[in-house]
């Protein structure tokens, strides 16, 4: 009996640990994830005119310091517009009004993320806030668009090494 | 050719007879599921017992993913993709595939010569002789035991290998732990999951078929459970690395 009672427990405790592993691959490895133990927190909102790829879950920095995520985006359909809801964590309590918001991309080909750098206003961002100043983010076609039109430009039609049609 | 042709008939058979084995084992399931107690008893043989190989294979086959992943990634520059790689490496292949071998390896050999050592001592011949059916007392308790335990053994081999990734991508190699986890939270899809559990079920009801068949048909003597047990990894690889192929072409 004693035997058998260890027996259950030993299958008992590895029956938990396989389906905590389960639970775990599906909550916290994709992005259904319930976050446990929720910090204090605060959300702010930001609207951008493109915000790439961005995507939920990415970190909000401020000076490189991860202070946030994101943890919603939403579309505007009045003003066009990518609207970014952001989860601060409520230590970081004293962000001026007046903060700029950037998306950054990590690495070359890494994921983007929101960088906040502080404004000079005396008053600080509150739960439900929209920050105003925006930057979009980066987007390699058009750069690599607006460089091609540049140098089609600067350059007689007759040298120009890159894509000649462009140009009239 | 004469030859030829028999072995070629001789592995037919062979594959037949492991079907309707399989069917046989499938219609007793229901009245072996009374008897959870039996069933209990083997996922511990099965499951339990093969914890310590499947948790550290599982570490070092992550840690080995971390530091090719980061080598290869950082030549892009972007290696906190390193998440969502390894994480979908390990979930969706390495995690099924190498738990089912080592399943094999382990917990497979230890059914087929276990059942095998019955066959060999006539304790199988003994229940029937009892009204015992040992096919229901003995051989489907084993297999259930299998196939509840290789599931749960490759999501716990495919959580640890993620974090063996993690160790070498952000301890080691310094990797942000931010951007590694929202990477790979925002590249892995449940679908992906779903995958990796369903090849996990198929290749625990593929490892334990095998096991229990070479067993309970093995011949009665010492060589002949010898040999169940060699054809029981050799057959488990194969088949494993077959429906593995078969499994991911039917989910792309």
């Amino acid at each position: 009996m004693r035997r058998s009672n260890t027996l259950n427990l030993g299958t008992g405790m590895f029956m938990v640990l396989g389906f905590a592993a389960l639970f775990f691959l599906t909550t916290q490895t994709t992005n259904r994830g319930l976050s446990f133990g929720s910090t204090p927190h605060y959300d702010v909102t930001a609207k951008f005119d493109n915000i790439g790829d961005l995507r939920v879950g990415a970190p909000v920095s401020m000076s490189g310091v991860e202070i946030g995520r994101v943890v919603k985006i939403d579309f505007d359909m009045r003003e066009y517009k990518a609207v970014v809801l952001m989860r601060l964590n409520a230590k970081y309590n004293q962000i001026p009004t007046d903060s700029d918001a950037a998306i950054y991309t990590q690495g070359l080909l890494g994921g983007k993320f929101i960088g906040l750098t502080a404004g000079g206003a005396e008053t600080y961002l509150k739960d439900k806030d929209q920050i105003a100043f925006t930057q979009s983010a980066f987007v390699l076609e058009s750069l690599i668009g607006q460089f091609l039109a540049n140098s089609a430009k600067g350059q007689s039609a007759a040298d120009a090494p890159v894509s000649p049609e462009k140009t009239k | 050719m004469k030859e030829l042709w028999h072995r070629a008939s001789d592995s037919l058979i062979g594959l037949g007879a492991e079907v309707r084995f399989l069917l046989r084992l499938i219609i007793l399931v229901p009245g072996a599921l009374l008897r959870f107690d039996l069933i209990m008893a083997q996922i511990w043989n099965a499951g339990a017992l093969s914890l310590v190989i499947i948790m550290l294979s599982g570490l070092f086959v992550g840690m080995v993913l971390g530091l090719q992943g980061f080598q290869l990634l950082q030549r892009f520059g972007s290696e906190e993709a390193l998440g969502t790689a390894a994480a979908i490496g390990l979930v969706k292949e390495l995690g099924p595939v190498i738990t089912a071998l080592l399943f094999a390896g382990r917990a497979g050999t230890a059914l087929a010569s276990e059942l095998g050592l019955m066959r060999a001592t006539d304790q199988l011949s003994a229940m029937e002789m009892m009204a015992v059916d040992p096919i229901k007392r003995v051989v489907v308790p084993r297999f259930l035991g299998g196939v509840i335990a290789m599931p749960l053994l490759a999501a716990i081999f495919s959580v640890i290998g993620i974090y063996g990734a993690q160790l070498i991508g952000v301890q080691i190699m310094g990797i942000d732990s931010g951007s590694f986890w929202s990477q790979m939270r925002a590249g892995v899809g449940l679908s992906d999951i779903t995958e990796g559990i369903a090849k996990s079920a198929v290749f625990g009801v593929a490892c334990s078929l095998i096991a229990v068949y070479e067993g309970y048909y093995a011949m009665a003597t010492a060589a002949g459970v010898g040999r169940a047990t060699t054809r029981t990894v050799v057959t488990s690889a194969v088949v494993i690395l077959f429906l593995d192929y078969l499994l991911t072409a039917a989910f792309l």
